[in-house]
């Protein structure tokens, strides 16, 4: 997308107004200002790959993510990519060989809902950025200019093998706001951690939070509100894409229209409608889900995936229609009235309809271990019959969420020309007493559990009781 | 038998139901499995374990006589004693917000200045859906508490079974908990300068009041209400545990220094996120923990040295650890051992830390915990080791009785499982 400068809109405007001023001619016959265009794009990613040797990875069980399992099987990464997949594989002269044996290799955990630096620890006021809680709809923050990425919770998440995660505001709001995508290595600044090329993703919220939060405070303090309120913001960007649509054909007539007003919310919510920005939704019960399923209908939008979607069992069929993804926990439950109907088997359940089944943490602790949260719902739905391979069950930690993010075309999956974004499993995965030995993000090594020295400590941590500990 | 059935028999002959488990309890043998009795006399790969009278009978390496005993083959099973779950609200809230009515947390009220004489006991609900959805998975028995009261103390604490029983508390007035870390001094002027001469002024006027409290003819001007007194007296005799909630390696400290100033106390410390770096004095001061082992991050600046290997260094230490903090999700316990065990603790620490070492920090050692004989029969067949977070109860048994493995969440399953029917959803009864 070309992507002149706001400055120089405005220079042109300014330029115009003078023109219109001093001569006194009519705006037909002016001369036509430049066309004022949106940058999609102002907080480009300053993401690096870290340089470092290639490395062949050989006789282990390999789970590729797409429900592909190879036993001794072998993976070569090169320049940040994934080579070479499969049994046996020549490595060049200058590559790192590990011997694998009785290890597992995965792709890197991706966790589609986290809010590790914007609810960053430690938990003090000053580092709650997460839920703008100022009005229901707040579609013009980006969970991005509140993460702290000195929060200690990313390098936890990387020992646990999560290489790329979505960052939400939270869920007091109809529209929180647009969540952004990022590799697990911060650094100083939160573009440096940008996936590069990731679309955006926009928050949105059903049921209980936004009411509870705005009941008093104006509204919406009913479900009903809260659907009104989801209307009206698309009905709004509606009308805004059609302003800036008028805008450019005039423009492109030859006339010289007056650019609409630039509205950061609108401006995001006309993403969503125009395809650029996904959505990912809280949305806990199944009526709530099955009437979001129409709004999106009606607006013709997509919902990327449900977050939390703890009723997803009751309307599997449905989301699985709709091609809606469902971010779940394996068996939180209780903490509020429409998490009451949460049951274990959830995540199996999904899967068994055809939908698109996610496991999320939403949690600086879950985030650490979402491959034993697959396990456990992978088990319960063994018991009751719903028999999901290991490899097929793995979907629902990288490629599934990779797909739900919009990055399926470059990571979440074991595949030739993808980032190199993998996990070294002590043993399977799918046992409590696993640990990821080396987390490797596009090919470089980033965390090697046997090598304390070479962890990641943040600022925080410097200087502080346990720095460098075995965390 | 059902308890349906039971429950009409209870209410025919006008007993209670614990007097029908008791008397007319059936007798188990579980055989063939390997038994981990968690007590002196360890464990077993092919033991039998003989239930009597809502008791545990015996447990045998190998096989007997079975004969007038219910068999259940165990075989290639996993049999241990039910979990005890170390810190919970069981029976005291059902949802946490927004609906209704939480007996775990509370607004002060004269009658308890300091919040000590609150009593979970009188609130236990056995009817919550949390007992039977965290018994199937191998829950029996807990220990429930006040979550909140905002005060300086968490109130009088409660050991509850969660079998079928009408009364489920086990033993009322069990422990008192309280907390120094900073949430406790924020609840209580804002500072440890405060909080910790509140906690000192009130084991002294348990102490000076002990003569006066005779009667209310007698007049009593401390801080302290009377039924805090009542309370408070117990804790300060040693004979019911004091929780403390500590986090920092300094007020693990404090909270050391206070037992050495008062070694009448029995105190037991929870969440204890830095007492790995006093562990050698825990050690010494013999005082155990409850901990939540997978809490690794600086949540506050009494966190700072949050670790994973808290439980396996204080293992090392000789420290005794309980694990299982939670409420909804008490049944997530075993994977928190078993990631403890994942990060160095011994896997034995790992079950004794969900069952016995939480009957010993709970002075409850006598009736619960393990596989001895003369205990209550608490019982849980494992189709593997149950640390593994792939593996579950099968079977379980409370008080020796075999208890159907059946919760809300269970029929929910049941009922969704299959999408196609012919009828909307509410005439589907699994």
């Amino acid at each position: 997308m070309t992507t002149p400068t706001m400055l120089k809109s405005a220079v042109a405007v300014a330029l115009s107004s003078i023109l219109l001023v001093g001569c006194g001619e009519k705006p037909s016959t002016e001369e036509q200002a430049p066309l004022v265009t949106i940058d999609s794009n102002p907080f480009p990613s300053t993401y690096q790959v870290i340089e470092y040797p290639p490395v062949l990875i050989q006789n282990v069980t390999i789970l590729d993510g797409i429900g592909g399992k190879v036993e001794n099987g072998a993976i070569l990464m090169q320049d940040g990519k994934i080579s070479a997949l499969g049994t046996n594989i020549n490595a060049p002269s200058d590559a790192k060989v590990i011997d694998g044996k009785g290890k597992w290799v995965t792709p890197g955990i991706i966790d589609t809902h986290s809010h590790l630096g914007v609810y960053a620890t430690p938990e003090t006021n000053s580092h709650s950025d997460g839920n703008e809680m100022t009005k229901p709809v707040t579609a013009g923050v980006w969970a991005e200019h509140s993460i702290w990425p000195q929060d200690p919770g990313f390098s936890r998440a990387l020992a646990g093998g999560v290489t790329t995660l979505q960052i939400l505001p939270g869920s007091a709001n109809l529209v929180g706001g647009r969540a952004v995508t990022v590799k697990n290595m911060p650094n100083r600044t939160i573009q440096d951690m940008k996936f590069p090329g990731a679309p955006y993703g926009m928050k949105m919220a059903c049921g209980e939070n936004p009411k509870r939060v705005y009941g008093e405070k104006g509204g919406p303090a009913t479900r009903m509100g809260n659907v009104a309120g989801y209307r009206q913001a698309w009905a709004d960007a509606q009308d805004y894409m059609e302003n800036w649509a008028r805008y450019e054909a005039d423009h492109k007539a030859g006339k010289n229209p007056k650019p609409p007003k630039r509205d950061l919310q609108l401006e995001t919510l006309a993403g969503v409608l125009n395809g650029d920005i996904l959505v990912h939704m809280h949305c806990y019960r199944a009526d709530d889900m099955g009437t979001m399923m129409d709004v999106m209908k009606e607006f013709d939008y997509k919902i990327s995936s449900f977050h939390h979607a703890v009723e997803s069992y009751k309307i599997a069929d449905k989301l699985a229609e709709a091609d809606v993804c469902s971010s779940m926990w394996a068996d939180w439950w209780g903490f509020k009235m429409e998490a009451y109907d949460a049951i274990k088997e959830n995540i199996p359940m999904v899967h068994h309809a055809g939908a698109c089944a996610i496991v999320h943490s939403d949690s600086d602790l879950g985030i650490q271990r979402l491959n034993q949260e697959a396990a456990k719902a992978w088990a319960d739905g063994k018991r009751v019959g719903l028999d999901i391979t290991e490899a097929d069950a793995w979907t629902w930690l990288t490629s599934n969420p990779a797909k739900s993010l919009g990055v399926f075309d470059k990571t979440g999956s074991l595949e030739t020309g993808k980032q190199a974004d993998v996990v070294i499993w002590s043993e399977n995965p799918f046992s409590t007493y696993a640990q990821a030995e080396h987390v490797y993000i596009d090919g470089a090594l980033v965390y090697d559990r046997n090598a304390p020295d070479t962890w990641p400590v943040s600022d925080f941590e410097l200087g502080q009781p346990g720095e460098g500990d075995a965390k | 038998m059902s308890t349906v059935n039971k429950s009409l028999i209870a209410a025919v002959v006008g007993a209670s139901l614990s007097f029908v488990a008791q008397v007319q309890a059936e007798n188990y043998a579980i055989t063939g499995a390997t038994v981990h009795t968690m007590d002196a006399a360890g464990s077993f790969e092919n033991g039998t374990v003989f239930i009597k009278d809502g008791k545990i009978e015996k447990v045998i390496d190998g096989q007997a006589s079975t004969d007038g005993y219910t068999v259940i083959d165990a075989s290639g099973k996993v049999v241990t004693p039910g979990l005890i779950g170390a810190l919970t609200s069981l029976g005291l809230e059902e949802v946490s917000m927004s609906a209704g009515t939480v007996d775990s947390r509370s607004e002060a009220r004269d009658i308890s200045q300091v919040g000590a004489a609150l009593d979970v006991s009188y609130a236990v609900n056995p009817d919550s859906s949390l007992i039977n959805i965290s018994r199937i998975e191998g829950i029996t028995s807990a220990a429930t508490s006040m979550s909140r009261t905002g005060q300086l103390f968490g109130g009088q604490g409660a050991i509850i079974t969660l079998g079928d029983l009408d009364v489920p508390v086990i033993k009322p007035r069990a422990f008192v908990s309280t907390s120094v870390s900073g949430h406790g001094a924020d609840a209580n002027g804002g500072s440890r300068a405060s909080l910790w001469v509140q906690l000192e002024t009130a084991l002294d006027e348990v102490q000076a009041a002990t003569t006066q409290l005779a009667g209310y003819d007698k007049a009593w001007h401390g801080l302290l209400s009377r039924s805090d007194l009542k309370a408070l007296k117990p804790v300060l005799d040693g004979n019911v545990p004091l929780l403390i909630e500590a986090n920092r390696a300094a007020d693990i400290r404090q909270v050391i220094g206070f037992k050495q100033r008062n070694p009448s106390l029995n105190i037991a410390l929870i969440n204890a996120t830095e007492a790995w770096r006093v562990a050698d004095a825990l050690a010494q001061a013999n005082i155990p923990v409850i901990l939540d082992p997978e809490s690794n991050l600086p949540y506050n600046f009494d966190e700072l040295g949050a670790t994973l290997e808290n439980a396996s260094r204080l293992e090392e230490a000789g420290v005794m650890v309980t694990i299982g903090i939670n409420t909804h999700n008490i049944r997530l316990a075993k994977q928190h051992a078993g990631n403890a065990v994942a990060n160095g603790l011994s896997w034995e620490q790992g079950l004794a830390a969900l069952t016995i070492n939480v009957a010993k920090l709970f002075g409850v050692e006598n009736t619960l915990g393990s596989l001895a004989p003369g205990k209550r029969a608490d019982v849980v067949i494992w189709s593997g080791d149950p640390l593994q977070v792939t593996e579950a109860a099968t079977q379980v048994f409370i008080n020796g009785e075999k208890i159907k493995m059946e919760s809300r969440q269970s029929k929910l399953r049941d009922r969704y499982l299959n999408l196609e029917q012919p009828k909307p959803m509410r005439y589907v009864r699994p």
